[in-house]
């Protein structure tokens, strides 16, 4: 690591500051409000030194923070090597006024969507961004949200549907599926179809709720022009066109509220765009009102099919900054009970895809086992789906007795029902001819895609956060990182069985030498003392109080920490400031680069296909949308 | 790593002629088929609401106040599970009691159901175990929103699944 720090440095020689973060990540700083270009100089260099891969990109507001920082925004990229196994955190800082910084669209794709996120939530314009349009909120909504200076409680009634046709006039003409001369007749005064990157100047009227307004011209445009669309040169003769159609965002296949808006002819999707946000609950922003250990039942509403691994990734962010480490119990317990969870998703990923897929039977075999898996769950944590079991430095209970047992007759049984499942479809010609070649995604695009988990290890890179950054004591079990070959549906479906086998491994040797030992570090300052002290004695009673009422103190400074959840690397970048309850809780979910990807990796295809895709990729709503 | 995903290709070897998988399939439904029909009570289905589920031992379900011997709450009314609430679902009016040795007492001690996300952070919150999840209650239906605020009385009468209250 401090070969990388001195290495950034001498590249940069003093232009900007260069620390190394307290979690062993460096820490670059760019203050960019003198040259914009400078922004993309330093990314440049980065990238140079191998940091090839933008992992997230989150926006910070510091107003009100008790520290001086140089400019009221900052926006972070952290950047991977996944070679060297290595991270930076590189922090452009922004002014109150107009925030702008560069694009970095042209360097990774995955920065499309993030940028769009970062200019929804705070304000911040990316110059150069192709369609700088808001991401998860409503594109009515006027303000930005994750602003200190944004009221938690206010409300806004919100009633217009997007149709999308914006962003699908610019894919049809990227397409070629516009006639030309089209767009002269499209682009009337306010509608203008050309320049999505810009948007309204804050304080203008039309600023924020131009989207729409727009967008149902342009609808009313196409529909009331004939032969507006181009054809298709074989079906010319036919006169047809494409057709527009609607997946989602209440489809049952979809599971989730998601949507695409696709173009059709016939039943190949020609051109895609999606949008999120249904379920955008406000996470980032509702936790900072939380102390730390009151945000866990918020996490456990990300990923709600494997809710656990969510409270293990936020615990461990808070642990690291709070520079505590948890007892051997509690990771090996943590470990055991991430993996089981695991598994459980995937079963559901893979039942739930076969379902789609028509074939039902698999899917009553595999959720047979998850009900079981979910009967220990709820015996050992108290609740089946929203298990809350984390704690900031902990767990919320041991393992009740004769648990570890309970677990691997589930494994066993769970082993049996993938074999039964395993036979009805590995070999079933319809299944491999309806997975094999669809939405093939190159490892170079993965990476530039931003995909993690087994979506990436799909296309053929070993990166599993495991091995990349253990936690917990994942170097201390002997388990292999299953990788694809073309990264269709095919290896994404797939590769799942493979994980679970990987998963069932770790779960016994986990089991096999469990230690013994309390679940919580002798650490008065996180963990709530226990029963008795409190029932019996003042001092405990009062470390109670302190800690229920103010919450744990998480001392000033900023990471972000990343773990491997079902879906791929859960991060958390956590900014604290000295109180109980986190400054930014920024969550970087992977089902949001996973989706991004979706409407392009379709075109092409049948939406039977699609819908296969999207089984692969396995996109849960509460994550997604947060 | 050397762990690479295999490639089954449809169409070629044994997976070409389709049949052979649809007999080896069948064979391992009709086996499922068998041992549902010979031990119908090992299946995973419940016939709810005729059978219900008993939950373990340590499930959270619908909050009871525990009470004194005397039948009114230990609840102290100290503000602890309603401050640590995520989900702010807990209103306590608090009075003072008649026994000095006791202090304060809840005047009126509400639960919004419809709010309440059942994380059991209010009974690790209780300094006096005054408050529990262990009702075993994990079905709520009313006809009126108003009455999924359970209130104190309500809150007291409920018993524990698993043991008589102290």
């Amino acid at each position: 690591m401090n070969e990388t720090l001195q290495q950034i440095k001498e590249r940069f020689q003093e232009a900007v500051a260069v620390e190394s973060g307290r979690d062993g990540d460096v820490v670059v700083m760019a203050d960019t409000r003198s040259a914009r270009g400078a922004l993309l100089e330093v990314i440049g260099k980065l990238r140079d030194l191998g940091f090839t891969v933008l992992t997230d990109l989150a926006g910070i507001d510091y107003l009100q923070y008790p520290i001086q920082q140089p400019g009221r925004f900052a926006v972070t990229y952290i950047l991977s090597d996944l070679k060297r196994r290595q991270r930076v955190r590189l922090k452009a800082y922004v002014g109150a006024q107009d925030p702008v910084l560069p694009s970095v669209t042209h360097l990774w794709q995955a920065a499309n969507w993030l940028e769009r996120e970062c200019w929804d939530q705070f304000g911040i314009r990316f110059e150069g961004h192709p369609n700088l349009k808001r991401l998860l909120n409503h594109h009515e909504f006027v303000g930005h949200p994750l602003r200190k200076d944004y009221p938690m409680r206010s409300r806004q009634p919100l009633s217009e549907n997007d149709s999308l046709m914006d962003e699908m006039v610019v894919r049809l003409r990227q397409k070629g599926l516009l006639l030309p001369g089209i767009e002269a007749q499209l682009a009337t005064p306010g509608v203008r179809v050309s320049d999505h990157g810009e948007e309204a100047a804050p304080g203008s009227p039309s600023f924020g709720a131009r989207g729409g307004a727009a967008s149902a011209a342009v609808v009313e445009r196409i529909t009331a022009l004939p032969g507006v669309l181009g054809e298709p040169e074989f079906y010319r003769d036919l006169h047809t066109e494409l057709m527009f159609l609607n997946i989602g965002p209440s489809h049952p296949a979809t599971h989730g509220t998601l949507r695409a808006l696709v173009a059709l002819d016939g039943e190949t999707i020609m051109a895609a765009v999606g949008e999120i946000g249904y379920l955008h609950r406000g996470f980032e922003k509702s936790t900072e009102v939380q102390t730390y250990n009151g945000v866990i039942p918020y996490t456990d509403r990300l990923n709600y099919v494997s809710a656990m691994m969510n409270n293990f990734a936020y615990c461990k962010t808070i642990e690291k900054l709070l520079d505590i480490e948890t007892t051997e119990r509690t990771k090996a317990i943590r470990v055991v009970i991430a993996e089981l969870s695991r598994i459980v998703d995937h079963l559901v990923c893979i039942g739930a895809n076969l379902v789609d897929l028509g074939a039902l039977t698999n899917y009553w075999y595999l959720f047979n086992v998850r009900e079981k898996a979910y009967d220990i769950f709820d015996r050992l944590t108290g609740a089946r789906l929203t298990n809350s079991y984390g704690r900031i430095g902990g767990l919320a209970r041991d393992f009740y007795p004769g648990c570890g047992d309970d677990i691997l007759r589930v494994l066993k049984e769970t082993e049996k029902a993938i074999a039964d499942v395993e036979q009805l479809i590995s070999h079933n010609r319809i299944l491999l001819d309806r997975l094999t070649g669809i939405s093939a995604v190159t490892a170079e695009e993965a990476l530039s895609r931003g995909w993690t988990g087994p979506l990436l290890r799909a296309s053929g890179v070993d990166y599993d956060v495991r091995k990349a950054f253990p936690y917990d004591g994942y170097e201390q079990y002997d388990f292999e990182i299953p990788t694809g070959t073309v990264g269709d549906t095919y290896d994404r479906f797939f590769i799942r069985f493979y994980e679970m086998a990987q998963s069932a491994r770790i779960i016994r040797q986990a089991l096999a030498k469990m230690p013994a030992g309390p679940i919580f570090p002798d650490v008065k300052t996180a963990a709530l003392p226990p029963k008795d002290d409190t029932y019996n004695n003042i001092e405990g009673l009062m470390n109670h109080f302190k800690l229920i009422f103010e919450g744990v103190k998480v001392p000033p400074g900023e990471l972000y920490d990343s773990y491997e959840a079902a879906n791929g690397e859960l991060g958390f970048l956590v900014v604290a400031d000295g109180s109980g309850k986190p400054f930014r809780n920024r969550c970087r979910p992977p089902s949001l680069l996973a989706y991004a990807a979706f409407p392009e990796i379709i075109e092409g295809h049948m939406i039977a296909d699609a819908i296969a895709t999207l089984g692969g990729l396995n996109i849960i709503a509460g994550e997604l949308d947060r | 790593m050397s762990l690479k995903v295999e490639r089954v290709q449809g169409d070629r070897g044994v997976e070409s002629f389709y049949l052979w998988n649809v007999v080896q399939g069948l064979a391992v439904t009709v086996r499922h088929a068998v041992t549902n029909l010979r031990a119908p009570r090992a299946v995973q289905t419940t016939n709810y609401p005729e059978e219900k589920k008993v939950m373990p031992p340590g499930y959270r379900g619908k909050h009871r106040l525990v009470p004194r011997p005397d039948g009114s709450p230990k609840c102290t009314a100290c503000m602890m599970c309603a401050t640590v609430c995520p989900a702010r679902c807990i209103n306590i009016e608090a009075g003072e009691h008649p026994d000095p040795t006791i202090e304060k007492f809840p005047v009126q001690f509400d639960i919004d159901l419809l709010k309440c996300v059942f994380c059991g952070y209010c009974v690790e919150a209780c300094p006096v175990d005054a408050i529990r999840m262990d009702s075993g209650v994990y079905t709520f239906a009313e006809f009126n929103r108003s009455d999924f605020v359970a209130h104190k009385e309500q809150l007291l009468a409920t018993l524990s699944q698993w043991a008589e209250p102290r």
